[in-house]
C-alpha cells in the first residue's frame, strides 16, 4: 500500500489533481468530458484514498470507456501520480499524439493551390460548367480510364464523381418491426388504439413491416506499394461511403493491419485520409495477407462481422510469401460474413491469369471476384452491392474489364 | 430472502463476493462497490467465460435482491424488453363494455389502457418497488441487441424511468442495481457508457483461478485442480481463435472428476477437450506436438 500524500488534505488539491489528470487524458486522446471529472471527485470520497489500487481502479472505471484505452490510461497514472511535488512538470511532458500538436489544418493545402490559381474566379462557377465543359466522350474516357494513369487533375474530378456516388440503402431486412400499411404482422396495439375511436368497432387493421437498413459494410484495403496508385481513391471511395451511412468499419493493411474507421468518420475527406495516414505506420511497404487476414480474424471478426456484414477485400493478392495460413484465413473470412468481394484491380488486364500463388490460394474463398480500377466498374461495384447476394459460390465477373 | 446492507468499503465487497465463491479481482470490487454506492450502472465488457453475467447473480443473492434478468437479442424491441398491452384481455373488455351498452369512449380508452392490461417485461418490472429493496438487473449481452434498442436504453439508465404514451410516466422509487454485459461482438455507443462504470474484466492469473476451480468444483483433487488450471493457463497463450473462459475451466474439470481422474494423460486430455475449446480449428491444432509440450508443462512439477 502506498500513501499519496498529495491526494490527501490540504483540502482543495485533490480537485486539483484529478482536473490535471483528466486534461493530461485528453491531451493523450481519451474522450473526457467535464462530467467524468465530477464523477470521479464523487467517486473518490468513497473509497479510501491512501489505497493507490482503489484509487486506480476508480479512476479507471470513470475516465476510461473503451478497452483499448487503458494502456494509455496506465501510462498516464503512473506519470501522473508519481510523485506530489513535480506533477505539474509532468503535465507538460505527458506525450501528445500527433494529432494533438498544432499543425494546419488539412485544407489550408487546398487553399493555398486554390488560391495560387489565376482561374480562380471561374472555378466558382465550376459545378455547372463541368458539364458542358466535358465533352460526353471526354466523360466517358474518364469513366474507363485506369486510376493509375491519370493526371492530379483527372484524380481530382474522379475524386468528385466518387463523392457522388449513392450506396443502395436499404438492403438487409432486420427483425424490427414498425407501422408499414403494406406490413404482413398485424399490430394489435394502434389496431386497438384507433378502434377506440368508433366506439370499440374494429374498421381499418393497422400493420407492421420489417425495417429495411443498410448491411454492414467491412472493408479491407490492401495499401502495400504496389497498390499505392489506387489506395488514395479507394480511401476516397471509402469515405464517401462512410460519410452516407453509419456502419462502415474500414481496415487498412500492409504487414499489419490499421483500424481506420474513426478517422475516416471526419467529414472533410481531406481531413479524414490524412488521419487516417497518420494513424497507419506502413504505408506503401510490404504486404503480408495472411498476418493481416489472420488479425482481423482474431480481434475484428467477432465484432464488426456479426450483423450480416458485407466484406470488401480490396487487393491485388500479390503477396510472395503464400502457405496454407492464407488459405485458412481466408476460408475463415469468408465463413464469418455475409458476402466476400474481392476488388482487384489486376483484373483490369484482359489477359490476366492467377498465376500468383497468393492469388490461387485466396480465390476459391471469394463470392464474387471484380476488377475496380475505373470509375465505371466502382459503379458496378455499387449495383452489384444493392444486388440480392448470389449463391454462396464464387462467380466472377469481368464485364467492365 | 433476507435484504443485507450495502457493504461500507470495497473490502467489505470482496468479503461479500468472496463468501458465494465468486474470487473477484480487487479493481473489479472496487468498481462494483462504487456502483452501487454511486446508483450507476455497471458496465462490464470481456471475453466470454469470465464471470461478467455471473458477478450480478452473486450480488443479487448476496444482497438479497431480485435478479431480472434481460437477455438481449438482435431485434430486441420495446413489446418484449419493457412492456406490451394484453390485446386478447382489452378486446374482452371492450366487447364487455359493448353488450353492457356501455358506449362512452372516454370512459372505454381509460378502461382499457389501465394498469392490469399490462404485460410488465423485465425492465419495467425492474423499475416496481420491492420489499426487499431495488433489484439487480441485469442486461446481458448488450451488444447482441441493436442501436435503436441501445438509444432506447439511455432513458432508462440515466432517469430510471419509461413513459408509455398510452398511461403515463412510471418512475423507479429507488434505482435497480444495473449490471450491463457485453462480450463485444460489437462496440457499444460512447453514450450509453459514458452513463455507465466501465470495467474490462480479464481471465483470472492462475492463483485466483485455482481457487474458484477449488470451490465450484468441491470433489477434485488439489493435485487435478493444480494441472487443470495450469494447463487451461498455457492454452491462453496460444493464439487460439477462441481461448477457454472461467466457465469452461470449471467445465472441463468437472468432467475430468466425472471420469475420475486423478491426473491428467494425453488420452483424457484428448477425449475432453471439447469442454475446452469449442472451435474445430482450435482443437484440431491442439493434436499431438502442441498438446505434448502443453500437457508436459502443465503436468512436470507436482
Amino acid at each position: 500500500m502506498t500513501t499519496i500524500d498529495h491526494l490527501n488534505p490540504p483540502i482543495g488539491h485533490m480537485a486539483d489533481n484529478v482536473v490535471g489528470f483528466a486534461r493530461a487524458l485528453r491531451a493523450a486522446g481519451l474522450p473526457v468530458g467535464p462530467g467524468s471529472v465530477i464523477d470521479a471527485l464523487s467517486a473518490l470520497q468513497l473509497i479510501e484514498i491512501g489505497h493507490r489500487a482503489d484509487v486506480y481502479a476508480t479512476l479507471e472505471a470513470i475516465f476510461v470507456k473503451r478497452h483499448e484505452h487503458a494502456l494509455i490510461f496506465a501510462q498516464a497514472f503512473d506519470l501522473f501520480f508519481r510523485a506530489a511535488e513535480d506533477w505539474k512538470h509532468m503535465l507538460d511532458s505527458v506525450p501528445l499524439p500527433d494529432h494533438a500538436k498544432k499543425k494546419p489544418p488539412p485544407a489550408s493545402r487546398r487553399v493555398q493551390e486554390a488560391l495560387a490559381q489565376p482561374s480562380m474566379r471561374e472555378e466558382a462557377q465550376e459545378t455547372e460548367q463541368q458539364e458542358l465543359r466535358l465533352s460526353v466522350s471526354d466523360k466517358e474516357i474518364l469513366q474507363r480510364k485506369d486510376f493509375a494513369q491519370m493526371s492530379a487533375a483527372e484524380i481530382a474530378e474522379v475524386t468528385r464523381a466518387i463523392a457522388n456516388m449513392k450506396l443502395p440503402q436499404a438492403e438487409l431486412r432486420t427483425r424490427r418491426y414498425q407501422p408499414d400499411a403494406k406490413g404482413l404482422k398485424l399490430d394489435m396495439r394502434r389496431t386497438l388504439r384507433s378502434s377506440l375511436r368508433t366506439g370499440g368497432e374494429i374498421i381499418d387493421i393497422r400493420k407492421l413491416g420489417r425495417i429495411e437498413k443498410p448491411a454492414p459494410i467491412v472493408a479491407l484495403l490492401d495499401i502495400s506499394g504496389s497498390m499505392s496508385e489506387y489506395t488514395r481513391l479507394f480511401l476516397h471511395f471509402l469515405h464517401a461511403i462512410t460519410d452516407a451511412r453509419k456502419r462502415v468499419s474500414v481496415f487498412l493493411f500492409g504487414t499489419r493491419l490499421t483500424n481506420v474507421t474513426r478517422a475516416l468518420r471526419a467529414k472533410d475527406p481531406d481531413e479524414a485520409l490524412a488521419s487516417c495516414s497518420s494513424s497507419v505506420e506502413d504505408w506503401a511497404g510490404g504486404t503480408r495477407i495472411a498476418t493481416s487476414l489472420h488479425s482481423f480474424n482474431k480481434l475484428w471478426g467477432r465484432r464488426v462481422l456479426g450483423q450480416g456484414a458485407i466484406v470488401l477485400l480490396i487487393s491485388d493478392g500479390l503477396e510472395r510469401e503464400a502457405d496454407a495460413k492464407l488459405a485458412f484465413e481466408m476460408d475463415r473470412l469468408h465463413r464469418s460474413c455475409r458476402r466476400l468481394i474481392w476488388l482487384n484491380p489486376l483484373l483490369r488486364y484482359s489477359g490476366f491469369e492467377a498465376k500468383a500463388q497468393g492469388i490461387k490460394m485466396m480465390l476459391p474463398h471469394v463470392d464474387e471476384f471484380r476488377p475496380v480500377h475505373n470509375l465505371t466498374s466502382m459503379e458496378g461495384l455499387i449495383e452489384a452491392l444493392s444486388a440480392p447476394p448470389p449463391p454462396h459460390h464464387m462467380s466472377r465477373i469481368r464485364s467492365a474489364a | 430472502m433476507s435484504t443485507s446492507a450495502l457493504p461500507k468499503s470495497v473490502d467489505g465487497m470482496l468479503e461479500l463476493l468472496n463468501a458465494r465463491g465468486y474470487f473477484a479481482e480487487r479493481s473489479l470490487a472496487t468498481v462494483a462497490y462504487l456502483s452501487l454506492r454511486m446508483g450507476r450502472p455497471l458496465f462490464l465488457e470481456g471475453e466470454a467465460g469470465v464471470g461478467k453475467t455471473e458477478i450480478a447473480k452473486v450480488l443479487s443473492a448476496a444482497l438479497g435482491r431480485k435478479l431480472i434478468r434481460l437477455q438481449c437479442y438482435e431485434g430486441l424491441d420495446v413489446a418484449s424488453a419493457v412492456y406490451e398491452w394484453s390485446s386478447a384481455a382489452q378486446m374482452i373488455a371492450i366487447r364487455l363494455a359493448e353488450a353492457a351498452g356501455d358506449t362512452d369512449r372516454e370512459q372505454l380508452s381509460s378502461d382499457i389502457f389501465a394498469e392490469r392490461f399490462l404485460i410488465k417485461r423485465p425492465l419495467l418490472q425492474a423499475l416496481e418497488p420491492d420489499v426487499a429493496g431495488a433489484p439487480v438487473l441485469l442486461i446481458d449481452e448488450l451488444d447482441r441487441a441493436d442501436e435503436a434498442f441501445e438509444a432506447y436504453l439511455l432513458e432508462i439508465l440515466s432517469d430510471f424511468q419509461v413513459t408509455i404514451p398510452e398511461f403515463g410516466t412510471i418512475k423507479a422509487p429507488q434505482p435497480p442495481i444495473v449490471i450491463i454485459t457485453s462480450n463485444r461482438t460489437r462496440e457499444i455507443h460512447d453514450a450509453l457508457k459514458r452513463r455507465c462504470l466501465y470495467h474490462w474484466v480479464d481471465y483470472p492469473e492462475a492463483e485466483r483461478e485455482l481457487a474458484i476451480v477449488k470451490s465450484r468444483v468441491p470433489g477434485i483433487s488439489a493435485k487435478l485442480s493444480q494441472q487443470v488450471v495450469r494447463f487451461v493457463q498455457a492454452l491462453r497463450d496460444q493464439d487460439f481463435y477462441k481461448s477457454p473462459g472461467v466457465a469452461e475451466t470449471i467445465d472441463w474439470a468437472t468432467a475430468l472428476t466425472e471420469l475420475d481422474a486423478r491426473s491428467l494423460t494425453p488420452q483424457l486430455v484428448g477425449d475432453t477437450l471439447g469442454a475446452l475449446l469449442k472451435y474445430q480449428d482450435d482443437i484440431a491444432r491442439m493434436q499431438g506436438d502442441t498438446l505434448q509440450k502443453v500437457l508436459k508443462d502443465a503436468t512436470s512439477e507436482n
